[in-house]
């Protein structure tokens, strides 16, 4: 547990010291929910505005996700991790802790307001909200797979969208779906709680394997 | 012959299609050095990941019976954070009270400790190198992995690392180090009778 509280205070103090870099998802988010509310003219199909904070909220994640191990990997921290953690999986629970913190809860608390402006009233917010609390955490845990098997790439970001965009797309459709009402929304939220349950157990096995195959090169 | 702490029995490792190096036999005991020579490219980098445990060796098999403080080209200091910052997540990483020898002994070692609560962005490249040396914890059952420790370091430095490596020995660990300068090597205190200081040559 002692690594698992190391890692996440470590991970958040480096998002604490760099603010810019670590809030350049959200600003992506609130941004573009802006520019979609003008550019639609409110008011519009809430199955329309959901999917659209959707989106974003997954865009977001990939954007997110680029940054998560390149740091490691740059300065060398990513070979201590791999020599010292033994098991890794205390440090990357941590890591992907202090992630969804920065990157995954602050669009999960933005999202009523993003409903506002999207479709000018927060009739459906809570639903939204509490499909994005289930499923920001899947995206996050995906998207660092993604950020794992690109690490030490240059350029990796294209590569990352292409592994993880087919593994997203289910999170998203049940997502959007969760977020509407009725016995289809009822269904697809256990759906995304299974997805969550199964991310959150196979997903860490499967970054610790994709960083230890990063140090090969 | 005491047991090995480290020993690599018929390595090979090869970098894309080239082979480095093969069969390579390699043991170290408490208090040996063990200096790894030869030109670049020739594979020094490559051996140390491979005894770390970084890297895959194609053949062959690395035995460890101790603990390893890997230093490679790559600092593993996070420029936004201090080395006290650095070395207190290390310590819990590694499950040790910190370093063993308390993070503040560990700076004043590397001659750090002035510029401790400043982040690492703010120091010069020795200044980094030294904090990264400042993760060696000396004693027996742990083995230093050097891969060209003294690349920016001054002539202080150089003497701080040689009395680090001379202590490090004494108390019963080994150092394998990569280097292309013979490392600065400190009076006292001596080594264990039984150990030895050797050179293996690659690329040869």
């Amino acid at each position: 547990m002692s690594v698992f509280w190391a890692q996440l205070r470590r991970d958040l103090l480096l998002a604490a010291r760099g603010p810019a870099e670590a809030a350049n998802p959200l600003v992506f988010f609130a941004l573009c929910t802006l520019l979609f509310g003008l550019g639609t003219q409110s008011g519009g199909d809430p199955a329309v505005g959901h999917g659209v904070v959707w989106v974003l909220a997954l865009f977001a994640n990939v954007l997110a996700a680029e940054g998560l191990f390149a740091r490691d990997h740059e300065d060398g921290t990513l070979e201590l991790m791999l020599v010292h953690a033994r098991p890794l999986l205390p440090l990357l629970l941590g890591k992907l802790v202090a992630h969804w913190l920065v990157c995954g809860l602050p669009v999960v608390l933005l999202s009523p307001l993003a409903a506002l402006v999207l479709l000018g009233s927060l009739a459906g917010a809570p639903a939204l909200l509490a499909s994005l609390l289930l499923g920001t955490p899947i995206l996050a845990l995906l998207g660092a797979v993604g950020a794992a098997l690109t690490v030490g790439v240059s350029r990796g970001g294209l590569l990352l969208w292409v592994l993880v965009a087919p593994l997203q797309l289910p999170v998203l459709i049940f997502g959007v779906s969760a977020a509407g009402a009725g016995a289809a929304g009822d269904f697809a939220f256990w759906m995304l709680a299974a997805m969550l349950a199964a991310s959150l157990t196979l997903a860490p096995f499967a970054i610790a394997k994709a960083l230890a195959i990063s140090q090969e090169y | 012959m005491q047991t090995p702490l480290l020993a690599a029995e018929r390595l090979s490792c090869a970098a894309a299609e080239r082979v480095l190096f093969d069969e390579l036999q390699l043991a170290a005991a408490p208090g040996d050095l063990i200096e790894v020579h030869g030109p670049n490219g020739s594979g020094k980098s490559t051996l140390l990941r491979c005894l770390a445990g970084l890297l895959a060796p194609r053949r062959g098999r690395v035995r460890r019976r101790c603990a390893i403080d890997y230093v490679g080209h790559k600092p593993g200091v996070c420029e936004r954070l201090t080395p006290v910052e650095h070395l207190r997540w290390l310590a819990r990483l590694r499950g040790d009270p910190p370093l063993g020898l308390g993070v503040d002994q560990a700076l004043r070692r590397v001659d750090l400790r002035g510029a401790r609560h400043e982040v690492c962005a703010a120091l010069s490249a020795g200044q980094v190198r030294r904090a990264a040396l400042a993760r060696l914890t000396p004693g027996a059952g742990r083995v230093w992995l050097l891969d060209e420790p003294l690349t920016g370091l001054d002539a202080a430095a150089e003497q701080l690392l040689g009395a680090m490596i001379a202590a490090h020995r004494a108390a019963g660990g080994a150092v394998v180090c990569a280097t292309h300068r013979p490392l600065p090597s400190a009076p006292s205190p001596t080594p264990p009778a039984s150990s030895s200081r050797r050179t293996v040559q690659l690329g040869a």
